[in-house]
């Protein structure tokens, strides 16, 4: 019987003198595996992204929108158009009706010239109130928060985040000046920490100004959304149900807003992400199953080339399961060479894509690691096993004198 | 040692049946040396190929060292094959990527011995047949005779009792030719038992013993006095 030492080193050896050949399998089963590495990442990465992007507002925050998600059909209306607007009113009659609401932050948004002597910028103005804050969990590096007043009330009052301040202010004093958005003038009474960015929106280049006095600046009566923080001990699902019924009282027995939590759309994103990242798995693997196709003709055209060999070798006393030993442990070798060569150039590609977009996480999870390698290993060695069983068990003489 | 009695085998060619061994009887002691003749297609390497158990016989009974081997699952022919059989072929049948010492070394991998212990028997082989100097060297890199004798090395490395020569001088000179001869009959001098299937009348006549076939059968059987 053959020592499994000699076995590799024989194999070794035909890998060795056949280069060509086997940097051709090494590298359909690296490209297959890194393949399959890199495209999870991206879903992953998409995944995690999305989810963090998501993971802002807490698990005890409704949205709300004007619009019937079951009227539009599909994903809920995120852009916020409706027959109906939600109003400051019924901000008011949510904020005094249903208890199980804390803080309730209205929102106006649209885009304003915002100025400062000279030194102007077109930027996001946001209308809201000091609720808005509190319910995005955003922090001041300066100053304070607006006001509490009446949500009717417009205010002369406004927070600005970093990169206004920058851009506007330079070195000039920031806390109690007046600046100017569209034609409206407001004092600056705090300033934001950090970016405080979501779904792509840099709240560190925006104004955020009493939601009353956003509604004049941009004439628009109706609100783009309704954040409301739940207080604790209170059931959000409960919550939910009573805003959409007080909404349908409040608007002539039409429902006609969608209330979302966050937690039910995480689910539901994470849901069809990670679909996603599977989907792009499988499309991968299919590389998978082509290397391993590869593989298969290759050893078929080395067992037809080696016929004379493989007839030596049984000359010699080699027994079938031998035969069939030497050529699944050639592909066995090449497999898992070419995995380890595509694993490690999946992750390089996947910290690269890391390095590239720092804010997207790009990490491969374990199970596509562990996947992939094992998809690799029985490709590799699925796809060898009938032309090493075909070498294995052709007659001595007709292998020794095929080329006779 | 080698008994064959009424052996058969048959080959198709499209729906002609050529008899390549036409019940054939044969008895051969240790030690012997016999040299099979005869043209072409008159069934010697086959009976070459039934001797050295790369293939069955359609009919009859052939028994190596007392066991009969018609019968036998291919594992255990093959662990015969290792035990008993040497074979030199005309065409060499080297392996191109392994050194002349790789090449000797390989039956003694396939019966498992351990690397250590190949290599020494190796070198002794290589040795004896005064080719150490080319041990690293490839087969592309050995003349004919060079090669004929990694050939026969790796066929008595294993010390087996049969050693069966198709054609063994069949691709080199004349000079090349003698010494391989040479050397064959010095290990049947040593106990070997040697066939060798040759279409050279003079190298045939060397044998003690002589076998000449046509159409498959085995029409003369002679004895040389004193080889």
């Amino acid at each position: 019987m053959i020592r499994h030492s000699d076995i590799i080193h024989f194999s070794w050896q035909v890998l060795i003198r056949h280069r060509f050949r086997s940097v051709m399998i090494l590298l359909a089963m690296a490209l297959g595996v890194a393949s399959i590495i890199v495209l999870t990442a991206l879903g992953e990465g998409a995944r995690r992204y999305v989810l963090g992007e998501f993971a802002f507002l807490g698990s005890d925050v409704l949205i709300m929108l004007p619009g019937k998600k079951e009227t539009t059909g599909g994903l809920p209306p995120l852009m916020g158009t409706a027959a109906r607007d939600i109003t400051l009113q019924d901000v008011e009659q949510l904020s005094h009706r249903i208890s199980a609401i804390g803080d309730i932050a209205p929102l106006v948004m649209g885009s304003a010239e915002v100025s400062f002597k000279q030194r102007s910028r077109n930027i996001t103005v946001l209308g809201s109130t000091d609720a808005l804050i509190t319910v995005r969990r955003l922090k001041l590096a300066q100053g304070r928060n607006l006001d509490l007043i009446d949500v009717q009330r417009a205010s002369d009052q406004c927070v600005i985040g970093q990169t206004l301040k920058a851009e506007l202010f330079g070195s000039d004093r920031v806390i109690g000046s007046w600046v100017r958005a569209g034609d409206y003038r407001c004092r600056v009474v705090g300033i934001l920490q950090g970016r405080g960015d979501a779904f792509g929106m840099d709240l560190s280049d925006s104004l955020i100004m009493s939601v009353a006095a956003a509604q004049r600046l941009f004439d628009s009566p109706g609100l783009f959304r309704v954040m409301m923080k739940i207080r604790p001990g209170y059931d959000i699902d409960d919550a939910k149900a009573r805003v959409i019924a007080l909404m349908k009282d409040l608007h002539q027995g039409e429902e006609d807003v969608t209330v979302i939590s966050p937690d039910a759309m995480l689910s539901t994103f994470d849901d069809v992400l990670g679909a996603m990242t599977l989907g792009v798995a499988a499309i991968a693997a299919i590389s998978m199953v082509v290397a391993g196709v590869l593989i298969m003709n290759i050893t078929l055209i080395s067992v037809s080339q080696r016929t004379e060999e493989i007839g030596l070798l049984k000359a010699m006393g080699a027994r079938a399961v031998d035969i069939q030993q030497l050529f699944l442990v050639e592909a066995l070798m090449t497999t898992v060479l070419g995995a380890a060569i595509g694993l490690t150039l999946g992750l390089c590609l996947a910290a690269l894509a890391r390095w590239s977009f720092p804010d997207v996480p790009f990490y491969t999870p374990v199970w596509a690691i562990i996947s992939a390698l094992l998809i690799a290993l029985v490709a590799g060695l699925g796809f060898a096993w009938g032309p090493a069983k075909r070498a294995s068990q052709l007659l001595p003489v007709k292998a020794l004198y095929q080329r006779k | 040692m080698i008994k064959l009695q009424d052996v058969c085998k048959t080959f198709y060619l499209g729906d002609q049946a050529v008899h390549a061994l036409d019940h054939i009887d044969l008895d051969v002691q240790q030690g012997e040396y016999l040299s099979v003749m005869g043209p072409s297609g008159s069934g010697k390497s086959t009976l070459l190929n039934m001797l050295g158990l790369l293939d069955r016989p359609d009919s009859g009974s052939y028994q190596l060292a007392d066991c009969e081997t018609a019968s036998l699952p291919e594992v255990q022919r093959a662990e015969l094959r290792s035990q008993y059989i040497g074979f030199v072929f005309q065409a060499y049948h080297l392996i191109p990527r392994l050194n002349a010492r790789e090449n000797i070394e390989m039956p003694m991998m396939l019966a498992g011995v351990k690397a250590v212990e190949r290599r020494k028997l190796a070198d002794d082989v290589l040795e004896r047949l005064a080719i150490a100097h080319r041990a690293e060297h490839l087969p592309k890199q050995l003349s004919g005779g060079e090669r004929q004798r990694v050939a026969i090395a790796r066929a008595i490395v294993r010390k087996p009792t049969i050693l069966l020569a198709d054609e063994p001088t069949g691709n080199l000179d004349s000079h090349s030719g003698e010494e391989v001869m040479l050397l064959l009959e010095q290990l049947n001098q040593e106990g070997i038992t040697l066939f060798m299937v040759t279409h050279d009348a003079k190298l045939g006549a060397r044998a003690h013993r002589h076998l000449v076939m046509v159409d498959g059968q085995i029409v003369e059987d002679s004895t040389t006095d004193g080889g």
